[in-house]
């Protein structure tokens, strides 16, 4: 218990707030706890403070009030150099006059390592980036996505417990960014290192993180696994944020527990399970998910609401079908289908039935 | 594909695979790419040329053709050939020391015409560069030249008057054929020079130095004087080379008719006996000025006398053309090594204490924020926005021993009044004035590129261990370098030909070479030389440009992120 305690505190913001001129909070009370061995993301919209705050674990920037502590010490006053937190920047930060070689021995060299020692550590380092036979080249002469795995490489040759990245793999394209994703997560789990990762990308945030944290206006909103984070999203900026949603606003008519009916302005009363509603009365903006619309009645609750629906395109996905539809006056609507034998293939202007189970739209609050 | 690309494969996975086997590169159409490739450059090199075509017009107008015309007149020296043609011409087959009389007889010729055409002065100052006194003698002999002969001279004209008609002269030497030019000429009685002078076949067989010594006064007297030979009595060395061409050839009458063979009869008899005496030129050089006798005099001429020399070029580094081949100058003549060497050594100083107070303000305007920065950047401007003359002026007026900086010193009690610093007029003078002028030349590189610097750099170092000394030795200021090479190379090609300021606040201690050259282009008019420092200067910055390339690189100068 004591043990799990003190991992469960490696890394740890204490109302930390950070302000760059004194009128306005780009992080805002911020608390957070990462345990040891974590691999956590910062995802929010650009401008929202995940630099911020990771230049402040860094030690680049100081909080204008609180506490950051790693290990259970505090750092507010530890120059950057002496944390010893790896980090790999969006930019990679290569040192272009050094050669591949150099730039991974240069934190060996400032912690006085003799040579072969620091040789092996090079070499192991560079191999676990599949790029040993790179060693004399300079940063210029690599592609992208091999300049990555030096950066990768350099943040990780010192064998720092802690490794901060912000954006690593945003200046790669798609198919190599998920490449890149899995290596990462790959290295960061057999080394047990603890990683905090900064992105916008809500998909690498889902496939690489143990816990995602998502930021807006220096405010973290949710704190959560990936899947919980898209199953129940705990406001309707995370619901709106992670994945695709459809939204809709209403009044909440009747609350109990665990289910509650809204009634939108359309005037169509829905089913749904109340997350930010507290009483009846209360407005609300209730959020599904497309892959969980429902138009096949039996597979519905007895009793439960539907609504009808005009098919207003239909996108064939290959492996998904994407139908838009006009519902209670929502002409954006989406609907996801499996391309299953069964599955019909609806016609533009034809009317349906929808529904969903009610635990599968939250209401949330209206904001 | 990506595969290739992700796993980290080498770059030529890539590579598109239309080269035949073994063969070059072929393009769609089967010709070589290399050739395809060079037709479609073809157009845009042109347009190219087009764009830059008046640039480079003027540029080969106003700076490659002046450097030619420099690189020539270091070597040019035409001077001595021109005006010394028959001298030089006779010493080629004189090897002695101090050469025999035909050298002097040919001297004596072209002194006379140098003198009517008053261009041994220009000779004389020509070759006083050379060697002290050139000058005084040309121009001493100068006047003595047209007396001498007098007595022959006189001796002749005694024996018949006839000698003193320009006519007699005319009829004895003269080609029938340019006669009767002369005749229609005269006629005509237009503006038009006079027919140049021609002899006639039997006078040049028989009295060449008479001949030689005639046309060049006719020459004189046509071209120069505008004059008609007929009207003119030639010159005492006309009357010399005639009895000196009987004294050698006593029957040379008998090549000639009616009242010309009679008078050249008449004065053969009298040269053989003594009426008109026999002189030496030698003798009456020497009468003139003892140095003709010198051999010192001659090896100077005979040194000069082809027309390219390396003269100003030794001269230009304190060494000079002796008998003896090349030997350094006097020391008290010696400046330009020493000059030279006090230019590199103090534009160099000057590049370095612009690198030392420079970088940190680059320094600072690079990380300060984009509005701050932009202000001081105009103070760093403001310079520019004044005469340099007048900022020179103003270090005269604070750097003078009673002037504002002293002022201060004493007023501080840091220095005495009695031993107030001498800070102009010499070097300091210079290289503060200097510092001053060439900073933003070396600020400005230096911050544009430290402006290219990501901060993610040193942040990358420190997050890696590296303390605040560290990650800026080893990797800013590495990256800084370029600009720091561009501003060195600004700063020491501007200062290494500054003339201004040193002139201004450099005293004697503190010029610098240009301000030498400036001396010899105004007032000395010694241009070869100028041209020659001028060259060399020029050869000094390529060397030093070139060891630049190869140590630093030039393609690590930068001057702009
Ligand atoms: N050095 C700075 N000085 C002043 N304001 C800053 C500075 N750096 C960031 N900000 C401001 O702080 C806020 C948060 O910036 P931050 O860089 O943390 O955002 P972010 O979440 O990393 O965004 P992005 O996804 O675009 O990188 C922004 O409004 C930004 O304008
Ligand atoms: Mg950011």
């Amino acid at each position: 218990m004591v043990q799990a305690q003190r991992d469960s505190a490696f890394v740890q913001f204490e109302r930390v707030q950070k302000s760059y001129d004194g009128q306005t909070l780009v992080v805002k009370d911020l608390n957070l706890t990462v345990p040891k061995g974590e691999f956590l993301t910062m995802l929010g919209p650009s401008g929202s403070g995940k630099t911020t705050t990771l230049m402040m674990l860094a030690g680049f920037e100081t909080a204008t009030h609180g506490q950051i502590r790693l290990n259970g010490r505090n750092i507010n006053d530890v120059p950057p150099h002496k944390r010893g937190i790896g980090m790999v920047f969006q930019n990679y930060a290569l040192f272009p006059h050094m050669s591949v070689a150099e730039n991974l021995a240069f934190p060996l060299d400032v912690r006085s390592l003799g040579k072969a020692e620091k040789e092996q550590k090079v070499k192991r380092a560079l191999d676990m980036v599949q790029m040993g036979q790179f060693a004399n080249r300079r940063p210029g002469q690599l592609s992208g996505g091999q300049q990555q795995r030096i950066a990768l490489a350099r943040a990780l040759v010192f064998e720092p417990e802690l490794v901060l990245m912000d954006e690593p793999l945003g200046a790669l394209d798609k198919q190599l960014r998920e490449h890149m994703q899995f290596e990462i997560k790959h290295i960061a789990d057999s080394l047990g290192i603890t990683v905090v990762y900064v992105t916008h990308d809500q998909t690498e945030a889902l496939t690489m993180s143990d816990r995602v944290a998502v930021f807006n206006d220096g405010v973290i909103q949710q704190l959560a696994p990936p899947d919980e984070l898209y199953e129940a999203p705990m406001n309707s900026f995370v619901a709106r944020f992670i994945g695709e949603n459809n939204t809709m606003t209403g009044v909440v008519t009747a609350l109990d527990g665990s289910r509650c009916v809204v009634r939108l302005d359309s005037g169509d009363e829905i089913d749904a399970k109340p997350v930010n509603v507290a009483k009846v009365g209360e407005r609300t903006k209730v959020s599904i998910r497309p892959e969980r619309v429902e138009t096949n009645k039996a597979r519905l609750r007895p009793g439960a609401h539907t609504l009808t629906a005009r098919v207003e395109e239909f996108i064939y996905m290959g492996d998904m079908f994407r139908t838009r539809l006009s519902v209670a006056g929502n002409s954006n609507f989406i609907m996801k289908t499996r391309n299953a034998p069964d599955q019909v293939r609806l016609e533009p202007g034809a009317e349906i039935e929808i529904g969903w189970l009610p635990e599968d739209c939250r209401a949330l609050d209206a904001a | 594909m990506a595969d290739a690309t992700i796993s980290g494969g080498l770059p030529q996975g890539r590579g598109a695979k239309t080269a035949s086997p073994g063969g070059p590169m072929l393009a769609a159409d089967g010709t070589p790419l290399r050739a395809s490739l060079a037709r479609s450059l073809r157009r845009q090199k042109m347009r190219a040329l087009l764009l830059i075509a008046p640039l480079l017009l003027f540029i080969l107008v106003t700076f490659v053709m002046p450097i030619g015309d420099m690189l020539f007149r270091s070597v040019e020296n035409h001077i001595v050939a021109d005006t010394l043609p028959r001298t030089v011409a006779a010493l080629r087959d004189d090897p002695s020391e101090v050469p025999g009389e035909p050298v002097f007889r040919a001297m004596a010729e072209d002194l006379q015409v140098a003198v009517e055409e008053k261009t041994h002065t220009q000779l004389g100052t020509r070759l006083n560069y050379e060697s002290s006194g050139m000058s005084s003698l040309l121009r001493g002999t100068g006047r003595d030249v047209k007396g001498m002969g007098e007595d022959v001279a006189k001796a002749v004209t005694g024996l018949d008057d006839a000698w003193e008609e320009p006519g007699t002269w005319v009829a004895l030497l003269a080609d029938p054929a340019w006669v009767q030019t002369q005749a229609e000429w005269a006629a005509a009685d237009d503006k038009s020079p006079e027919p140049a002078f021609a002899a006639s076949a039997a006078a040049t067989e028989r009295l060449p130095r008479t001949v030689e010594a005639y046309q060049a006064f006719a020459h004189v007297t046509q071209a120069d004087d505008g004059d008609s030979v007929t009207e003119e009595e030639p010159w005492n060395l006309a009357y010399v080379a005639l009895a000196d061409d009987l004294r050698a050839d006593p029957g040379a009458a008998e090549a000639f008719e009616g009242d010309n063979r009679a008078r050249l009869d008449a004065l053969s008899a009298a040269v053989a006996d003594g009426t008109v005496p026999a002189v030496s030129y030698r003798d009456m050089f020497v009468e003139s000025d003892d140095a003709w006798g010198e051999p010192g005099t001659w090896s100077v001429l005979r040194t000069f006398s082809s027309r390219f020399t390396p003269g100003y070029y030794l001269n230009a580094v304190d060494l000079k053309l002796g008998p003896n081949g090349i030997e350094m100058r006097e020391p008290k003549d010696r400046i330009y090594l020493q000059l030279f060497v006090r230019t590199l050594v103090m534009s160099l100083v000057i590049t370095g204490t612009c690198i030392l107070l420079g970088y940190p303000i680059a320094f600072l305007l690079a990380n300060l924020p984009e509005r701050t920065a932009n202000l001081l950047m105009i103070l760093v401007l403001l310079p520019f926005w004044t005469s340099l003359l007048v900022r020179t002026s103003a270090w005269k007026v604070l750097l003078q021993q009673q002037g504002v900086i002293n002022d201060i010193l004493v007023w501080l009690g840091i220095v005495g009044d009695g031993n107030r610093l001498a800070l102009i007029n010499n070097q300091t003078g210079t290289i503060i004035a200097m510092t001053h002028i060439l900073l933003p030349f070396m600020i400005l590189p230096l911050y544009s590129v430290m402006k290219g610097i990501p901060k993610s750099y040193v942040r990358a170092a420190k997050s890696l261990g590296a303390n605040d000394w560290t990650a800026f030795w080893r990797v800013y200021f590495p990256q800084s370098v370029p600009g720091i090479g561009a501003g060195s190379i600004l700063c020491f090609i501007l200062a290494i030909g500054y003339y201004i300021t040193p002139e201004l606040v450099g005293g004697t201690k503190g010029v610098f070479i240009s301000n030498r050259i400036a001396y010899h282009i105004s007032d000395s008019l010694n241009w070869g030389l100028a041209a020659a420092l001028g060259t060399i200067l020029l050869a000094v910055v390529m060397l030093l440009y070139w060891a630049y390339d190869r140590l630093v690189g030039i393609d690590n100068v930068k001057l702009g992120g």
